[in-house]
C-alpha cells in the first residue's frame, strides 16, 4: 500500500505530456424511425499521460480503446472535450497550427500487412514523414533512413525492397521505423503485436522497450492481451464500452483489481500453465451491450454479478483508493 | 464460405507474387489468355512493321487486278480498286489498334481522376461526379458518339474525341469504389498521421493500388472501342476513304458480298480475332491480378 | 528408462485404445509457381475417443493445412502426396467426394476462426442448423426444429426459441461461434476439428467458448482437435499436444509433460518467450530470426537456423522424432537414444 502512495506521489511530480478532459467521441450510425442514431464510442473520458511512461489501454473489442488512441492524436476529431499536449489545447487548432504537434505524436498499427503501402519501397515508406516535414537533402535523408532501419533491426541492403518481401515481424519493424522517424514524444501503439507470431512478438516487444529507453518515448499501448500489458506497461487503464473502469499502476492493479470487470478480465486469460486449470474460475457471462443504446447508470451493471439498484440508475463517480482511480459504486476489497 | 477460410499460400511462404510470378501463373492457369497475349503481340508487331510485313502497298491501285479471287499472289484477293486485301488488313491494324488504345487511354484517364476525387472527397463532389456518370451510362454510347461525329464531322481525331467522351463513366465507378475501400486502409491512416497532404495521399497511396484493376479494365475496354470505330465507319461517319480501317473495308465490301465475299469477311474476321483476343486476355488478367473486380 | 519397456508401453497405448482418427505420415504439398511447398511434411497424429488434442504452432507451420487435408478441403495447388488418414478404422485419404460429403458433418466436422464467413447471411441461423440436421438424418422438419432449439440451449445460446429466427449479422461473434459449434455437433460427430476457434473473440468470451468445448467433449464423448497458436488455450483444455514447426511435428506430449518437461529447443523457446502474468521481467526471451520460408528450408533440421543449441550435424542431417518418455516424442538429435516414432 505504501508502494501505491509512493507511485502516486511520483506521478504527481512527473511532467504531464498529454491530458484529455471530458473527451467525447460519437459516430453517426444511420437512422431508425426518423431518429438519427449515434454510437457512443467514448463517453466523457479523462486521461493523463506522463512523460516517459507506458500507459496501457485494455478492454474488449468495441470498448473504444482504439478510437480513444486515434482521437488523442487527432486522426479522428473529437466530438467534444479538450486535449492538452504540452499544455496547449490541440483540439481546436487548425491544420497548420497543429502541424508541429502532429510531428510529436505518431502511431504504430496493428496489422503489418495493411499499414504499409504495398507499392512503396521501404525507403519510400520510411522517408515519407521526413519529406513531409521538409528534409529536402537526398543524401541526408538516405542516411537518416538507413540509421532508422538499423535502429529497428532491418538490414541496410533491404533499402529498396517492397513490403511483400518481408515477414510480418519485419514489416512491423518498418512501421516502427516510420513512427520514430520524426523523433516524436508520444507513440500510440495500437495492438502492435497481436497480429504477430508468438516467437516474433517478444522480439518486437523488446524493441519497443529499448526504443523507449533510448529516446524517452511515451507510449499509449492499446492491447487486449493482458500478459503483454503486464510486461510493457507502467500504468494500466481498463475500459468498458467507452468508459474508464479503473486506472492504476500495473503491479497493484493486477494483484488487487478494484473494479469487478478488471477481475473478470484477469480471470478469463488462459494461462500457459496446465496446473492452474483445475481451479474452477469465475467467468463473466453475457455479451457486450450495444454502444448505440448503452445501459443507463454504470455501463457494466448488466454483466456485473455484484450490481445493486444504484448501479443501474447512477453512473459511478471517480473514487480514489490508495492512489488508484476507480469508477465503481462498490469497488472490490482485498 | 470456403474462399475466406482457404489459407493464403503466398502469405504462408512469406513472399507475395511478383509480376513475373503472376505472368507464370497466367500461362499455367489460362492457356487461352496466354495464346491471346501472343496473338495481340503478333498483331502489334505486324502493325508497327506494316511496310515490311505487307506484301504490297495498301494504297497502290491496279485496275487490271480488280476483284481477284484469293491466290498465291494475293492471299486474300484484291478489292474493287485492285488493292491487295491482306496488305490493307495489315495496315488497317494500325488504325484499329490506335483507335483501341488512344481513346481508351484518354477516357480511362478522365474516369480515373474523376473516380479518385469522387471516392476520396465524398459528399457533394462525389454526388455531382457520380450522377454525371450515371447519365453517361444511361445514354446509348454509340448514339452519343454519333451525335458528336455529326456535329464535328468524320475523321480519326474526332473519333478519338467522341469515344473518349463516352467511355469514362464505367472507369470512374470502379476507381471510386476502390478508392472508398483503400482510403480506410491503415497505410492511408499512417500517411495522414505524418501529415501527408491530401493530393499526395490520393496520387501516391491510393492510385498505384488501383493499378491492377485499371490494367484489367484497359484490356477489356480496348475491344469495345475497336467495335465502336467499326460501327461508326460502317455508318459512314468514322474513318474516311482511302484509309484502310477494318470497319470501312467491311462496309465497302458489302456491295460484293455474294460475288466476292472475302472483301467483307476478311476484315470482319480480323476485328473478331482482335476483340476476342483482348477479351480473353482481360479475363485471364482479371483472375490473376484482381480478385476484387471479379466479385463485381 | 528401459527401451524395450518403452516400446511395450507405447505399443500398448496404440493397441488398447481404439483411435477415432489416425493420421499417419501425412504429406500435403502445394505446387506453386515458385516451387513445391511442403506445407505438411510427414505428420502423424493419433486421436483417441473423448480427448482434446491440441496442435500448436506459428503461422505457416502447417497446422491448418493438416486439418484441411483431413477434411478433404485441400484444393489446387495443394495436394495430399503421401500418408494415410484413418477415421474410425476406415481409410478416407483418397475417398470420392460424394462419400466424403457423407462423412463430413456426420462423423467429422470443423469450425473456423471467423464464424461469419461460414454462415449464410440471408438465412436465419435456425434454418441453417436445421438444414444441417435434415441433410444427414431422416426426421420431420418439426422434429428437426426442436432438435435445433435443444442444441442451441446446449451450447448456451440465450432465448433459443427467439434466436432460431435471428440472422447471422444480428449475433455477436461469441454467439456466432456458439452457433457454429452447435452446427458442428448436430450429428454428434466422433471428431470435431476447431481451427483457431477463439482467436477472433475477446478473452471473456474465449473463456466461455473453451469451457463449452470442454463440456461437449466430456458429455458427448466427441474428440476435439484444437488448432491454435496460443499456449494458454492449450494449457487450459488440451489433453495431448503436438507442437508443429515448418510442416513437421517437433514435439508431442501430454499437456502436463509438455509444460513441465518440454524438451525441444523450439518448444522451450516458445514457452519462454510468452510474457507471464505472474512474473516481472525487463526483457523477454526471444527466438532469433524469422519463421522460415517453406520454399527454402534448411537442409538439416528445419529449426537449426534459429536454434540456440544447434550443432554441426543439425545443419546437414534431418532428425527423426525420438521417443523420450511415455507418449513423449521430440524431433531433436539430443534425444537420439530414443526409439524412432516416424513412419510407424
Amino acid at each position: 500500500m505504501e508502494n501505491n502512495i509512493q507511485t502516486a506521489e511520483k506521478n504527481s511530480r512527473k511532467k504531464i505530456l498529454l491530458e484529455a478532459k471530458n473527451l467525447v467521441k460519437e459516430f453517426p450510425a444511420g437512422r431508425n424511425k426518423g431518429k438519427s442514431l449515434v454510437v457512443h464510442a467514448i463517453s466523457h473520458v479523462d486521461l493523463t499521460l506522463y512523460e516517459g511512461e507506458t500507459l496501457a489501454l485494455v478492454g474488449e473489442s468495441g470498448c473504444g480503446k482504439s478510437t480513444l488512441g486515434r482521437v488523442l492524436i487527432r486522426l479522428l476529431e473529437a466530438t467534444s472535450g479538450q486535449i492538452c499536449f504540452d499544455g496547449k489545447n490541440i483540439v481546436e487548432m487548425n491544420e497548420s497550427a497543429f502541424s508541429p504537434y502532429r510531428k510529436q505524436m505518431q502511431i504504430i498499427f496493428q496489422d503489418p500487412y495493411a499499414s504499409l503501402n504495398p507499392r512503396m519501397s521501404v525507403k519510400q515508406i520510411i522517408e515519407e514523414p521526413l519529406v513531409t516535414y521538409g528534409m529536402r537533402d537526398k543524401k541526408e535523408r538516405e542516411m537518416r533512413v538507413k540509421a532508422l532501419m538499423k535502429e529497428v533491426g532491418i538490414a541496410e541492403e533491404f533499402y529498396n525492397r517492397y513490403p511483400h518481401q518481408f515477414s510480418g515481424g519485419q514489416r512491423q519493424r518498418i512501421g516502427i521505423a516510420r513512427a520514430i522517424a520524426l523523433n516524436p514524444k508520444l507513440i500510440i501503439c495500437d495492438e502492435p503485436v497481436s497480429a504477430l507470431d508468438v516467437s516474433i512478438q517478444s522480439q518486437v516487444l523488446n524493441l519497443l522497450k529499448d526504443l523507449q529507453e533510448r529516446y524517452r518515448l511515451t507510449y499509449l499501448f492499446i492491447s487486449h492481451d493482458l500478459s503483454v500489458v503486464k510486461f510493457i506497461a507502467n500504468r494500466v487503464c481498463v475500459m468498458f464500452l467507452g468508459c474508464i473502469c479503473e486506472i492504476g499502476p500495473t503491479e497493484s492493479l493486477y494483484e488487487h483489481p478494484l473494479h469487478p470487470y478488471t477481475r473478470f478480465l484477469l480471470n478469463a486469460i488462459p494461462k500457459a500453465d496446465p496446473k492452474l486449470r483445475s481451479q474452477e474460475k469465475e467467468l463473466l457471462s453475457g455479451e457486450l451491450p450495444s454502444p448505440i443504446n448503452p445501459p443507463p447508470g454504470c455501463r457494466f451493471h448488466t454483466r456485473c454479478p455484484y450490481a445493486r439498484d444504484i448501479c443501474s440508475q447512477q453512473a459511478p463517480c471517480r473514487k480514489e483508493i490508495n492512489g488508484r482511480e476507480v469508477f465503481c459504486h462498490f469497488p472490490l476489497e482485498d | 464460405m470456403k474462399d475466406k477460410n482457404e489459407p493464403n499460400i503466398s502469405a504462408q511462404i512469406g513472399e507475395a507474387d511478383t509480376w513475373l510470378d503472376k505472368g507464370k501463373t497466367l500461362i499455367r492457369q489460362n492457356k487461352l489468355a496466354a495464346l491471346s497475349a501472343l496473338i495481340i503481340l503478333l498483331i502489334i508487331l505486324a502493325a508497327v512493321f506494316a511496310p515490311v510485313v505487307a506484301p504490297y502497298d495498301h494504297l497502290q491501285q491496279s485496275l487490271t487486278d480488280r476483284l481477284k479471287d484469293p491466290s498465291a499472289a494475293h492471299l486474300l484477293g484484291t478489292d474493287e480498286l485492285g488493292r491487295d486485301v491482306l496488305s490493307r488488313i495489315i495496315f488497317g491494324a494500325r488504325i484499329s489498334l490506335t483507335i483501341g488504345l488512344v481513346p481508351t487511354l484518354i477516357s480511362m484517364a478522365i474516369g480515373t481522376i474523376l473516380g479518385l476525387f469522387a471516392g476520396f472527397y465524398g459528399g457533394k463532389t462525389d454526388f455531382a461526379i457520380m450522377r454525371l456518370a450515371d447519365v453517361m451510362l444511361a445514354f446509348p454510347s454509340l448514339l452519343l458518339a454519333m451525335v458528336v461525329m455529326y456535329t464535328m464531322g468524320g475523321g480519326l481525331i474526332n473519333i478519338f474525341i467522341a469515344l473518349s467522351l463516352v467511355n469514362w463513366a464505367s472507369t470512374a465507378r470502379i476507381v471510386r469504389a476502390q478508392t472508398l475501400s483503400l482510403k480506410e486502409k491503415e497505410f492511408v491512416e499512417a500517411a495522414k498521421s505524418v501529415g501527408v497532404k491530401k493530393h499526395v495521399i490520393m496520387f501516391r497511396h491510393i492510385l498505384p493500388n488501383c493499378l491492377p484493376s485499371l490494367i484489367v479494365l484497359f484490356t477489356l475496354n480496348i475491344p469495345s472501342a475497336i467495335l465502336s470505330e467499326a460501327s461508326l465507319s460502317f455508318l459512314g461517319i468514322g474513318a474516311q476513304p482511302p484509309s484502310a480501317s477494318w470497319g470501312l473495308m467491311a462496309v465497302r465490301g458489302k456491295k460484293y458480298l455474294f460475288s466476292e465475299p472475302w472483301l467483307s469477311i476478311a476484315p470482319s474476321v480480323a476485328i473478331m480475332i482482335v476483340v476476342l483476343a483482348f477479351n480473353f486476355l482481360g479475363d485471364g488478367l482479371r483472375d490473376v491480378l484482381d480478385p476484387y473486380l471479379k466479385e463485381q | 528408462m528401459n527401451e524395450q519397456l518403452l516400446q511395450a508401453n507405447s505399443n500398448a497405448h496404440e493397441a488398447n485404445t481404439e483411435l477415432v482418427l489416425d493420421i499417419r505420415n501425412l504429406k500435403s504439398h502445394f505446387f506453386t509457381a515458385k516451387g513445391v511447398v511442403p506445407a505438411v511434411d510427414g505428420v502423424s497424429i493419433q486421436v483417441p475417443p473423448g480427448k482434446i488434442i491440441g496442435i500448436v504452432g506459428e503461422s505457416g507451420c502447417g497446422k491448418s493445412m493438416t486439418a484441411m487435408s483431413v477434411m478433404g478441403l485441400l484444393r489446387y495447388p495443394g495436394k495430399i502426396v503421401g500418408g494415410s488418414i484413418i477415421l474410425s478404422g476406415k481409410e478416407i485419404t483418397h475417398i470420392r467426394p460424394k462419400e466424403l460429403a457423407k462423412i463430413r458433418g456426420n462423423e467429422i466436422s470443423m469450425i473456423f476462426q471467423e464464424p461469419m464467413t461460414s454462415l449464410n447471411p440471408v438465412y436465419p441461423i435456425g434454418h441453417q442448423v436445421r438444414e444441417a440436421i435434415l441433410l444427414h438424418q431422416k426426421i420431420s422438419k418439426e422434429e428437426a426444429k426442436n432438435r435445433v432449439i435443444d442444441i442451441f440451449r446446449a451450447v448456451g445460446i440465450p432465448e433459443p426459441q427467439k434466436r432460431y429466427y435471428s440472422f447471422p449479422h444480428q449475433l455477436s461473434g461469441g454467439l456466432r461461434q456458439r452457433v457454429m459449434i452447435g452446427m458442428a455437433m448436430v450429428c454428434r460427430p466422433k471428431v470435431m476439428i476447431a481451427d483457431e476457434p477463439t482467436t477472433a473473440l475477446d478473452v471473456t468470451i474465449e473463456a466461455q467458448i473453451l469451457r463449452l468445448m470442454k463440456k461437449l467433449c466430456e458429455e458427448q464423448g466427441t474428440s476435439i482437435i484444437l488448432i491454435t497458436h496460443n499456449m494458454g488455450v492449450v494449457a487450459e483444455i488440451c489433453d495431448y499436444v503436438y507442437v508443429m514447426y515448418a510442416g513437421k511435428v517437433m514435439e508431442q506430449a501430454e499437456t502436463f509433460t509438455l509444460f513441465e518437461k518440454n524438451s525441444h529447443p523450439y518448444t522451450q523457446g516458445l514457452l519462454k518467450s510468452i510474457p507471464k502474468l505472474d512474473e516481472k521481467t525487463d526483457r523477454l526471451y526471444t527466438i532469433d530470426g524469422v519463421v522460415p520460408n517453406l520454399l527454402h528450408l534448411p537442409e538439416g533440421c528445419s529449426f537449426c537456423t534459429r536454434c540456440s543449441q544447434a550443432q554441426k550435424r543439425c545443419f546437414s542431417e534431418k532428425p527423426y522424432l525420438y521417443e523420450t518418455g511415455q507418449n513423449h516424442g521430440v524431433r531433436c538429435f539430443q534425444y537420439e537414444s530414443g526409439v524412432h516414432l516416424d513412419g510407424k
